[in-house]
């Protein structure tokens, strides 16, 4: 696989095709930081606390680190007052749902970000997502998905799957940035619907799904 | 002739269609687009055959069910050539006298002619009208001239002239440069140079490609695509074609909203028609180019209109975005070099190939070429489509096109681009649009979009009601976008609702530079727009909102109150009868009161009280007056 250098805060970085602006920098010893990205899983590019600054064929844009692929010759800056800015913005956005949670905590203090910003809404969940790309991608069960979109969104434990594979499985209970009982109280809720329950409330579905679509 | 297997059966088959028309014969021309049919085109259609029918015409007239003429506002409407004679608003009761006037005593019916707003005077022909004199209808203009269900109709007016020229005089790079050298811009709302993106996917290696058409339209009060798709199926697959033959594409799909059903209709039929005679499929016209079509109904959101959403969501996935690179141009569709354009740029098309890239930018300015089709809506007198040149100042399609604002109301702003779009106030009028003139002004072409306010909008809430439709719209996958829209609208709810506080609008700024700086798609990176352009030339509305808990436009429900001046009240009734909510006290010669508590702000009383009373004031910022006691109300 062809090797190209390309520059980092100032430094020469000696990066692989292939390679995304995260792992170059990784390489290197730069460390920037990531709330959805996992080593195992496809980058997903959805916190965008990795935002970086990258001048590439001419152009100076804001790329999230963990997507986008390191080119030759780009210049890469990880740490400038712009990049505070943001950061510090969308710690405090995402603390307003996980105010406590650990590696926020220590986003905002790095970045003087302020928990109390913003008004509450206490979800817990700041969807990150990896729950739901490791169940698909690495355990490839599918057990757990979201709903809804936008300010809406949320995530989902499918009870029919979840039943028969999560009970031996778990693994994504520690991936969670925010909480581990966030998944577990998803996961029971999901679990505590009766399947005739579901059946009654109907489903609209053609995946043969428990919601007695027949199908 | 069933299946057309050369250039020269194209043109003999052309020349037999031809043979049997004539510019001298009669032809009624009605106007059958969606809002046309909302509004009644239909029952006219019967009336007409029933009419024609009854004067024994039948034989000597040709009726021709078009596509939009764009002059929505005015439908349905009947244009009679050769004249050219134009009917607005006709029922089907007028439809009697359109014939034994206009066509047995060449007469004109005087009521169904437009009538200018503002001078009064009467247009009797289609070209006369200022609302089509002033426009440049490149792309829009063939509507009215085609059934778009008929292949026969497309080419009589010279249809697939342009891909014939594609395919056996230009080699696909030749094509590709045409379009360069035309400088033609995506119409979607970016305003990429597409001929540039063709080469891509062009030059991208892999057997398979794709060519696919964008007519996800999202904006709302926005309807190029949809009228373009209806009233024209046949240019865009033909745009899409020559493009695919530039691109090497033998597959292509059309991405169409689930509620464009006309559209959907006309395509299908086109796409038969097209088949039939050999113009779709194999081998077209002996050439050797192969092209396949799929169209695919989208279940409207928003976000599909977004290339790598739209893609996705054409692979049976959720419709979200994904970051670029890879741009679609190297990884589309199932992994495969994908080109995606709007309805318009494809439409552009056969313009460009049949006419020349040198005629195509003589129109428009430097850096945009070529037509923008606009969506005039609002508070203007003539609404509808509009096509005009690039350049063009706002004011001239506003003014002259779109005849200005009703009622002698003020012009205040206007909105291009869409929902993630901004607002240009008067001062700025003069502006020509164009791609970059209008991104400097903090505004965007985006899809074209044109939403005229006047001075009765508040513009902090239209900035408000913009963040609600793209929150809601969002997919909620990249957290500024999900988060950053969120703590927007709640901040300009507030802000509306009385509730805005001292620092209120920095904390917007803040959060819109968090989100348009690391959004992960167009739709977050543009969603602050409303917010940013509003706070530029209108600050001092928010701040009104927000320190003097006032609405300058006496707009906020939450922020007016409806008061009855004891002065001006002769004790009519008029409002105490239309109050809906009854939050009116009176009586015969008593001075009217208004309940505050009662009050929903409906504003049915200000409407109701006489113009000769005028009574009623709406009032913000201000405390209400007391009301008067109830034994000093009556009137002498």
């Amino acid at each position: 696989m062809s090797e190209f250098v390309l520059q980092i805060d100032g430094k020469e970085v000696t990066a692989r095709e292939g390679m995304t602006i995260v792992d170059a920098a990784k390489t290197a010893g730069i460390k920037i930081p990531t709330l959805c990205h996992h080593d195992q899983l496809e980058p997903y590019g959805a916190c965008r606390i990795c935002t970086v600054e990258a001048e590439a064929n001419g152009r100076n844009q804001l790329v999230a680190a963990c997507v986008y692929p390191a080119e030759k010759g780009m210049v890469v800056q990880t740490k400038t007052e712009k990049l505070a800015k943001i950061r510090k913005v969308l710690v405090e956005q995402m603390m307003a749902h996980a105010p406590d949670a650990p590696q926020l905590l220590e986003l905002a203090e790095e970045y003087g970000a302020d928990r109390d910003r913003f008004d509450k809404d206490p979800s817990f969940c700041i969807l990150c997502g990896l729950c739901v790309r490791y169940c698909n991608e690495v355990k490839k069960k599918n057990a757990i998905g979201y709903i809804d979109r936008g300010p809406r969104r949320e995530i989902s434990f499918i009870p029919d799957v979840a039943g028969k594979e999560c009970w031996d499985c778990k693994e994504c209970f520690p991936l969670c940035p925010t909480s581990a009982l966030q998944a577990a109280y998803v996961l029971t809720e999901a679990l505590a619907t009766p399947p005739e329950e579901a059946q009654e409330a109907g489903c609209a579905c053609t995946s043969g799904c428990s919601g007695g679509c027949g199908s | 002739m069933p299946r057309i297997n050369s250039p020269a059966e194209l043109e003999e088959f052309r020349r037999s269609i031809l043979s049997k028309r004539s510019d001298d014969r009669p032809c009624i021309t009605l106007c059958s687009g969606s809002a046309c049919h909302a509004t009644g085109s239909e029952k006219v259609a019967a009336a007409i055959v029933a009419e024609l029918e009854n004067h024994g015409l039948t034989d000597q007239v040709e009726i021709r069910r078009t596509g939009c003429h764009g002059f929505c506002e005015q439908g349905p409407i009947v244009v009679i050539y050769p004249e050219g004679i134009c009917y607005l608003k006709v029922k089907p009761e007028d439809v009697c006298e359109i014939i034994s006037h206009t066509f047995k005593e060449k007469k004109l019916v005087e009521r169904l002619l437009y009538v200018d707003p503002t001078t009064g005077d009467k247009s009797s022909y289609e070209h006369d009208i200022p609302f089509y004199k002033n426009q440049q209808r490149l792309i829009l203009g063939l509507n009215r001239k085609i059934d778009p269900k008929s292949l026969e109709d497309y080419l009589a007016v010279g249809g697939y002239k342009a891909l014939t020229k594609a395919l056996f005089e230009m080699s696909p790079d030749e094509v590709i440069g045409e379009v360069k050298a035309a400088k033609l811009r995506g119409r979607g709302g970016a305003g990429f140079p597409s001929g540039m993106k063709w080469e891509f996917a062009r030059k991208a290696p892999g057997d398979q490609k794709y060519v696919v058409v964008n007519c996800d339209e999202g904006d709302p009060g926005a309807y190029m695509d949809r009228s373009l798709m209806e009233g024209n199926p046949f240019t865009v697959l033909e745009g899409l074609m020559i493009g695919a033959y530039a691109i090497g594409a033998t597959e292509g799909y059309i991405y169409v909203r689930q509620e464009y059903p006309l559209a959907v209709d006309n395509l299908s039929v086109a796409m038969k028609e097209a088949e039939r005679r050999g113009l779709l499929g194999k081998n077209i016209m002996g050439s050797g180019f192969d092209f396949t079509v799929k169209v695919h109904r989208g279940a409207g959101a928003f976000i599909c209109g977004e290339e790598t959403s739209l893609l996705a969501s054409l692979e049976g996935k959720p419709g979200e975005p994904k970051s670029r690179p890879p741009f679609p141009a190297n990884k589309g569709l199932w992994g495969k070099p994908t080109n995606i354009n709007n309805v318009e740029t494809w439409a552009n098309i056969p313009v460009i190939i049949n006419e020349g890239a040198e005629y195509f930018s003589s129109v428009g300015t430097e850096s945009s070429k070529g037509t923008k089709i606009f969506s005039l809506v609002g508070k203007v007198n003539n609404t509808g489509l509009v096509e005009v040149p690039m350049g063009i100042p706002l004011r001239d399609i506003i003014y002259k096109i779109g005849g200005g604002v009703p009622k002698g109301k003020k012009f205040k702003a206007v909105q291009t681009g869409g929902p993630s779009g901004g607002c240009i106030p008067e001062a700025y009028l003069d502006v020509k649009v164009d791609f970059d003139e209008l991104m400097k002004m903090g505004a965007m072409m985006g899809s074209g979009g044109m939403i005229v306010m006047d001075e009765d909008t508040c513009l902090v809430d239209i900035a408000r009601y913009f963040l609600e439709f793209l929150s809601d719209e969002s997919c909620g996958k990249c957290v500024p976008c999900r988060e950053g829209i969120r703590q927007m609208l709640k901040v300009m709810t507030d802000i509306t609702q009385g509730r805005g506080k001292e620092g209120d609008i920095e904390l917007l700024e803040n959060m819109a530079m968090a989100t348009q700086g690391a959004a992960l798609c167009a739709l977050g990176k543009t969603a602050p727009n409303p917010v940013l352009s509003t706070l530029k030339y209108f600050r001092e509305e928010y701040e009104a909102h927000i320190k003097e808990k006032r609405c300058p436009a006496l707009s906020c429900k939450e922020l007016i109150a409806f008061h009855i001046d004891p002065e001006r009240c002769k004790g009519c009734g008029s409002c105490l009868r239309k109050c809906p909510a009854n939050a009116i006290e009176g009586g015969k010669k008593t001075i009217h009161v208004i309940d505050q508590e009662k009050c929903t702000k409906c504003g049915t009383c200000i409407e109701a009280c006489p113009a000769a009373f005028q009574a009623i004031d709406k009032l913000s910022g201000v405390p209400v007056p007391a009301p008067v006691p109830q034994e000093k109300r009556a009137l002498a």
